[in-house]
């Protein structure tokens, strides 16, 4: 029983206490609300760039694309130039399908084995609607809090903000990309802990980011709906922090730093961690790159030479077996080394005209034994 | 303990995994899923380190005594050199998907078999050994190593890998269903490289490479016997078409070079594939003047160095641009093979440029073929595909109507090149009943044969069989469904492997390679009636008068 949710479960609770906590002291504050924040931005910053530029730094070697679909060879014949794209356009169309859609997570099956002989395949699509729920929602989320820190507050925000409200109609003053993103991360949890396999492969620096991210969600959510926090004096608070001019705003309880207090973990964390997916994805040799491997020559920038079994070793080794069955050769067996000191090369030449009438092979059974 | 029946070996699939994690259930090196060392001979001959006499199932594994360093600076490297394995190494979320679909794992029930838990096998010692996240948990002592999913490289762990890296067939159908594209078939190629450090192959993967090496086929043929067994399929031509077909070898000057595998020289239903071949190339010499040779030297186009390291697979395909230079062809043309064609889609230009080979243009068609401008090779499927559409062969179809045909996409040629129409066109040419096996199991998602990348050996039965399972189920599928009773292929190991698969999982279909049933359907020029198909068998309306 893999029980390793617990360590992180755990883990998190404990940061919650300490936000907590700490909130209520003003050096606490000071910390929760300022330096933290600040080294955990710089962590992720410069953390982010350096694993990229780490993974920029191996070469790839060779042209790995994981094909998809019909390569482009004989006109008539239709190509996949998507799945198996052979031009730059085609792979950029296939990575933002991937980055955006997640296309090949959208091709997962379920596995059965079905009255003890039959193997099913079945569409499941419900790992591919709970990952693009919970990213899409995420992302919005992230997009949505930018107002806090800009002023004035781009158009673009407040489109996607209203978009985000369009149940408000119904239930007022309900933005759907926070109750979106605590369900699917619920659900990805669920998911972690009932499907026996996934919960098998699961670590504890699985389920640590999902707890997190339900916290943030979950604090979030507290504080717009239940707790009604000052958001005047949060955006106060906000445009301090980038514009360096620190003060502790009034009116924000421990929540607010308990919330601020898991976003700068979940940024510090980041860089070190799974979570980094976000610029592999980008980098991956098997969907990044074109499947024109025949047409046009990859470089390896790190070829070297290699030894190789040359044609002449092969002759020297086997040039009379050859001979007697009458495969051309490029030298001629010397006639009789031992009459005469050794003949000069040139006479053994022309390898064209080497071919003996066609013999019936002799004793082709036997041929094999040697080894 | 005799391997199992397919009933046992169907009951034995466990999906459930056991209590304990992964990295508390401490390896068990079992009989029939393991294959046997490699003999130091062939680890030798080809220069490779630590040749040595040593056992799977003992203890004591006769390692170098800095084997940890030598793995560590091994890994290090190859970080240093491969994006994909730096990458692939941080980026997996563990989402699963890629669990189910590894046909080791969906035979065997095997939790470790599953595509992700394969590469944790090596992941969880990078963590440990190469991040900053591993080097703050070992901080804190081992026990949050663990649970950070990092852990030692032990004697254990090394075993562990050996055992799992020679149950991945580096058939890449996991890399499809990946949301990152994490390729196992990549981790597993490492993790072999990295292993071949320190002597630990195995002897259906080394000696083959030797073989290779030395006569130029993984059986060791050597040039005189090469030629024998061809002249043999010649006789068996003449026998059953009337005409007599002439291969030349090694010759100077010919058009083009062809390499296929070497299986095929070999090993039944190979040889009917390339008696295929000879009579293609007879009839288009006879009608077309077609100028092509077949060579001794380079006369394997598979390519097990590709199963060992890159370095070997480097040294092991080098020897195809070396003869078409030495023999002045103007291209190659390539036969039915699967990794053969991974590498050569995906590898060899590196190893060129063949700029002494002109660009690959069909003799007989004018067709250019511009899919292979720089490595200037073409596929036989491409190639014959082209001949079909302008109507160059003279095909007789009904001569496969004894035969319910579907088609086995190999995992290379589709996921490593995706080469998918070209041979159901030839089929759908050649053959009148041609079923495909249902959609989930063919073409990108196309299942291993269960014993590609050199796992093809007699010892490890059981696991060949649990590997086979899901391409056998599929084909049980169309041969209970359509009266299926051939399967074909275009390559050499499924060839094999297949044959064997088939035996245990469905008697009643044989196998085949697609220029077998081209040769079927194939009216060489002033040939007598036929009675018999390639194998001897008589063709339809052709039974009573049978006398052989
Ligand atoms: C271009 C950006 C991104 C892409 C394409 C992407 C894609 C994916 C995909 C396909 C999965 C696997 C499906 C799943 O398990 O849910 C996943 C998982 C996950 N992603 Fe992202 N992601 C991106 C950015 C992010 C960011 C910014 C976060 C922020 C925290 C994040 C957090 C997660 C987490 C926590 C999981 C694991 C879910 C689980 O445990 O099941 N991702 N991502
Ligand atoms: S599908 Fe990819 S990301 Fe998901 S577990 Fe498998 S390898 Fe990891
Ligand atoms: S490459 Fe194939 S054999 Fe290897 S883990 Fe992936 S699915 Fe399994």
């Amino acid at each position: 029983m893999n029980i390793s949710y617990m360590y992180s479960l755990i883990a998190v609770m404990v940061l919650f206490l300490l936000a907590y906590l700490g909130a209520q002291v003003t050096v606490g504050k000071v910390f929760l609300g300022f330096i933290i924040p600040f080294l955990a931005a710089i962590t992720f910053i410069v953390g982010f760039i350096y694993r990229v530029v780490d993974w920029a730094r191996s070469p790839v070697p060779f042209c790995i694309p994981t094909t998809c679909g019909q390569q482009k060879s004989l006109p008539w014949i239709k190509s996949a130039p998507i799945e198996n794209p052979s031009t730059t356009g085609g792979v950029i169309v296939r990575m933002f399908l991937e980055i955006v859609f997640f296309r090949s997570l959208f091709r997962n099956t379920k596995q059965k084995l079905k009255e003890g002989d039959k193997l099913s395949y079945e569409w499941e699509i419900w790992l591919w609607v709970g990952a693009l729920a919970f990213h899409w929602a995420f992302f919005t989320v992230v997009f949505r809090h930018l107002r806090f820190f800009l002023e004035p507050v781009p158009a673009c925000i407040q489109i996607v903000e209203n978009l985000d409200g369009f149940l408000q109609i119904a239930l007022p003053g309900l933005l759907l990309s926070g109750v979106v993103l605590l369900a699917a991360v619920t659900f990805l949890f669920l998911r972690r802990i009932f499907i026996p396999q996934v919960r098998y492969i699961s670590l504890a620096s699985d389920f640590f980011p999902l707890f997190l991210i339900m916290g943030i969600a979950f604090t979030g959510i507290l504080m717009r709906y239940f707790t009604k926090v000052d958001i005047v004096g949060i955006k106060d608070f906000a445009m301090g922090l980038v514009t360096f001019h620190f003060h502790i705003p009034e009116g924000v309880g421990g929540l607010f730093y308990v919330h601020l207090f898991f976003v700068s973990i979940l940024l510090a964390y980041f860089p070190f961690s799974k979570l980094m997916h976000l610029g592999g994805i980008f980098m991956s040799p098997t969907r990044n790159l074109t499947t024109n491997s025949r047409v046009k020559r990859h470089i390896n920038p790190w070829n070297y030479p290699v030894k190789v079994h040359s044609y002449e070793a092969y002759e020297d080794e086997f040039r009379e077996k050859m001979v007697e069955v009458g495969l051309p050769v490029e030298k001629m067996i010397e006639p009789e080394p031992p009459k005469e000191d050794a003949p000069p090369e040139e006479e053994a030449e022309p390898p064209e005209e080497a071919e003996p009438p066609e013999k019936e092979a002799e004793l082709p059974e036997e041929s094999e034994e040697k080894e | 303990m005799s391997d199992p029946t397919p009933e046992e070996l169907l009951l034995g699939i466990d999906p459930k995994p056991p209590q304990t994690g992964w990295m508390d259930t401490p390896v068990e090196i079992k009989k029939g899923i393991y294959c046997y060392a490699s003999n130091p001979k062939s680890v030798e001959y080809v220069g490779l380190p630590y040749p040595r006499q040593w056992n799977p199932i003992e203890e004591d594994w006769n390692l170098p005594e800095n084997w940890k360093e030598i793995i560590y600076k091994g890994f290090r490297e190859r970080l240093d050199r491969f994006r994909s394995i730096k990458v692939f190494m941080d980026i997996c979320v563990r989402c699963g998907a890629c669990a189910d679909k590894c046909h080791f794992f969906i035979g065997s029930g095997d939790p470790k078999n599953m595509p992700v838990l394969r590469a944790e096998l090596l992941r969880s010692v990078y963590r440990n050994d190469f991040t900053a996240a591993g080097k703050i948990l070992g901080f804190f002592g081992k026990n949050f190593k663990k649970i950070g999913g990092a852990r030692e490289l032990t004697l254990d762990v090394l075993k562990e890998w050996w055992y799992y890296l020679f149950q991945c067939s580096e058939c890449r159908r996991c890399s499809v269903f990946c949301p990152y594209g994490i390729d196992t078939a990549e981790i597993t190629i490492m993790g072999r490289e990295l292993l071949n450090l320190i002597g630990l192959n195995i002897d259906w993967i080394a000696t083959p490479a030797a073989n290779c090496y030395r006569t130029g086929n993984h059986l060791g043929i050597q040039p005189h016997a090469y030629k024998d067994m061809l002249d043999f399929f010649a006789d068996d031509i003449e026998d059953i078409t009337g005409i007599r077909v002439d291969p030349s070898f090694n010759r100077k000057g010919a058009e083009i070079l062809f390499i296929t595998p070497s299986g095929d020289v070999f090993a039944d239903p190979g040889t009917f594939t390339c008696m295929g071949y000879m009579m293609l190339f007879h009839f288009l010499q006879e009608k077309y003047g077609f100028d092509i040779t077949w060579s001794t030297y380079a006369s394997e186009g598979g390519n097990f160095g590709f199963f060992t390291s890159h370095e070997t697979m480097k040294r092991l395909n080098t020897k195809m641009y070396a003869e078409a230079k030495r023999l002045g062809v103007k291209w190659i043309l390539g036969g039915e093979c699967g990794h053969m064609w991974r590498v050569i889609h995906q590898y060899m230009d590196t190893n060129g440029p063949p700029d002494f080979l002109e660009e690959p243009v069909s003799p007989i068609t004018g067709t250019k073929f511009e899919n292979a401008r720089s490595t200037k090779m073409v596929h036989i499927t491409e190639f014959m595909a082209d001949l079909i559409k302008h109507g160059k062969l003279d095909l007789d179809p009904t001569r496969n109507d004894h035969l319910k045909v579907t088609y086995h996409d190999s995992c290379n040629t589709s996921r490593g090149m995706g080469l998918l129409e070209e041979p159901r066109y030839i089929l759908k040419s050649v053959c009148n009943n041609f079923y495909e096996m249902p959609a989930n199991c063919i073409r990108e998602q196309t299942f291993c044969c269960g014993s590609g990348s050199g796992l093809n050996a007699g010892e490890n039965m059981e696991l060949r069989m649990q590997g086979g399972l899901p391409r056998a189920n599929a084909v049980k599928y169309v041969h209970e469904k359509h009266d299926v009773n051939m399967l074909s292929c275009i390559c050499a190991i499924d060839r094999a492997a297949l044959l064997t698969s088939m035996e245990y999982w469905v008697p009643e279909v044989d196998v085949t390679g697609l220029t077998e049933l081209v040769a079927n359907a194939l009216i060489l020029p002033g040939e007598k009636e036929r009675e018999t198909d390639l194998r001897s068998e008589p063709l339809p309306g052709m039974e009573g008068d049978d006398a052989e």
